[in-house]
């Protein structure tokens, strides 16, 4: 017997929905789990306290400040690098080899994962250059891990704004310099904005590479070459070493609610940017 | 003039510095993993799975084979639920919901690893001790939770491939009499292949380099898996557990074992690459 095509298409368009159902009930069900059970120990003394007994009671103030500087820290470095490689990628010089290599050199950098460039933090900033299991080695570790993310959204965010603009600014007299920085970044400053509050947003929520990099120290760090502990880290040293459930599930539960305000806030540049831009 | 060729030195000297890190990676973890590697000799590092530090025995097979055990169960799932969710999301879709879809899928890639793992712990690794007995803490476990973890990574380079199939195809194929199914399993999915082939690498990639979240619910046993449900320890646990105590020979297979990581994700990273230039290299003809 023949199945006609138009029966064909109802059975797999259902078994799509299905599939489909099936990840959005998984997204959500990974959300409530952990917020249902970790939203009722968020208190206003744990947000507020540093941890007591390897953290099996207190608070995580220590760790919201250590994760505040590393992942911060990331960000201000890579930031001006990254978006300094798309200027240059996009406004000033011809596609040649060596746009291609150092487009290359972004995409394999973006493929690294991130146990690696914590083996290359700890060998190169921890012990080559002496900085420790340190608030800096880990935030330069992370700059460098999310440095091509930057920069693909920087280029793409440049890309998009419409060659009339800077025809404009040149025929007023601007030099090149004064066009990419008065017409071109201002236009793109949405969508490069967005791309840098993800790359926050991965900052916040690495565990391996800081692991490797910032160590895991539960004091506040006083220095830059202090080691620190992260969010992310004490969740995974709490819930993993069995230390206490109530606080590893609220320590997750400030860092999602973290990063889906970071999402929101990134979805929110992006809107804004595509209306200005009006793709 | 004179201002502009001075800045656009200085961006280049910039971008240049940008990628250099790449090759700082490169050097450094060569140099620190590289020789124990010749040391213990390449045969017995590859092709031994027996690996214990303390009495100078390194062989990582277990854990090779471990990785690929995983990644490619992770793949198959990711792949599945991936190309289902795309073509739901570009074909069959009201706009305003796949608009408001979208951005939840790329939500799942913000969420942290480490909560994966965790979610996993508490409720995937008991349901599979229940049902199928075993240790629970098993390559399914890893296989189940990596999945979902590079949906995203498919998902939405799966979605800007579709998307960028022309729109004439679409009405072609329909004109000619095909249902929608029909127009996209044998036009779209056709004309877009190659762009979701690099999606599938870059996902496995993603796969293979995860870390926390396969360390907590995989088992890090130190064997070949015979079964779905053995526990295994892949290269990125093996680097992960193992750092924090490791010093000499043992720290230096440890970056030997990230030395075989680094080779397989960059030989995947290639292959992606070259496929999807391959595509814009068709589309401009």
């Amino acid at each position: 017997m023949r199945v006609s095509p138009r029966t064909t298409e109802r059975v797999a368009v259902g078994v799509l929905w299905v599939l489909a159902s099936i990840t959005f009930s998984v997204l959500a069900f990974i959300l409530t789990y952990v917020l249902v059970h970790g939203l009722p120990h968020v208190t206003w003394t744990f947000l507020t306290r540093g941890p007591a007994s390897m953290g099996r009671e207190g608070g995580v103030l220590p760790m919201i400040v250590g994760t505040f500087l590393v992942a911060g820290l990331a960000v201000l470095i890579a930031a001006p690098i990254g978006v300094a490689t798309a200027v240059y990628l996009t406004e000033y010089t011809r596609e040649g080899r060596l746009t291609a290599t150092i487009r290359f050199g972004a995409d394999c950098l973006a493929g690294v994962p991130s146990i690696i460039f914590g083996l290359f933090g700890f060998v190169f900033f921890a012990i080559t250059l002496k900085m420790g299991l340190s608030v800096l080695s880990g935030s330069l570790t992370l700059a460098l891990m999310v440095l091509p993310t930057i920069i693909r959204t920087s280029e793409e965010a440049i890309r998009s704004v419409p060659y009339a603009f800077r025809d404009v600014s040149y025929g007023l007299g601007g030099t090149r310099w004064q066009t990419v920085t008065h017409v071109v970044l201002r236009s793109a400053l949405p969508g490069i904005s967005t791309g840098i509050v993800l790359s926050l947003g991965r900052s916040i929520s690495e565990t391996a590479a800081v692991m490797l990099t910032a160590g895991s120290a539960l004091r506040l760090p006083r220095s830059l070459f202090d080691s620190t502990r992260t969010l992310a880290l004490h969740f995974y040293i709490l819930s993993r070493e069995g230390i206490s459930m109530p606080n590893a599930y609220a320590t997750a539960s400030v860092l999602i609610v973290a990063i889906l305000a970071l999402n929101l806030f990134a979805y929110w540049l992006m809107r804004r940017f595509v209306a200005k831009v009006g793709r | 003039m004179r201002q502009d060729r001075l800045i656009g030195g200085v961006l280049r000297l910039v971008a240049l510095s940008a990628i250099s890190g790449l090759a700082l990676i490169t050097v450094f973890i060569f140099k620190e993993g590289l020789p124990i590697i010749l040391r213990v000799g390449v045969f017995e590092f590859f092709l031994s799975s027996d690996w214990d530090p303390s009495l100078g025995h390194f062989g990582i097979l277990s854990m090779i084979g471990g990785s690929v055990v995983v990644t490619a169960g992770a793949t198959l799932i990711g792949v599945v639920f991936s190309l289902g969710l795309a073509i739901v999301l570009t074909q069959f879709s009201p706009p305003g919901l796949a608009s408001a879809l979208k951005p939840a899928v790329e939500l799942l890639a913000g969420i942290p690893s480490v909560v994966y793992g965790f979610v996993g712990v508490v409720t995937l690794v008991p349901l599979i001790r229940y049902c199928f007995g075993g240790p629970g803490l098993s390559v399914l476990a890893g296989s189940i939770v990596l999945g979902i973890m590079i949906l995203p990574t498919i998902t939405s380079i799966s979605i800007d491939a579709i998307q960028a199939v022309p729109r004439s195809y679409f009405e072609g194929s329909i004109a000619l009499g095909a249902t929608r199914w029909q127009t996209v399993t044998m036009v779209q999915l056709k004309a877009a292949r190659t762009g979701i082939v690099a999606a599938v690498i870059l996902g496995m990639g993603r796969a293979i380099g995860e870390t926390m979240a396969v360390i907590m619910v995989a088992g890090n046993a130190l064997e070949l898996p015979h079964s779905l449900l053995d526990p295994v320890r892949t290269l990125t646990s093996n680097i992960a557990l193992e750092m924090g105590y490791a010093s000499g020979d043992h720290r230096q297979a440890l970056f030997a074992t990230g030395v075989t990581l680094f080779v397989i994700i960059t030989l995947l990273n290639i292959a992606a690459l070259a496929v999807s230039r391959r595509r814009t290299g068709k589309t401009a003809v």
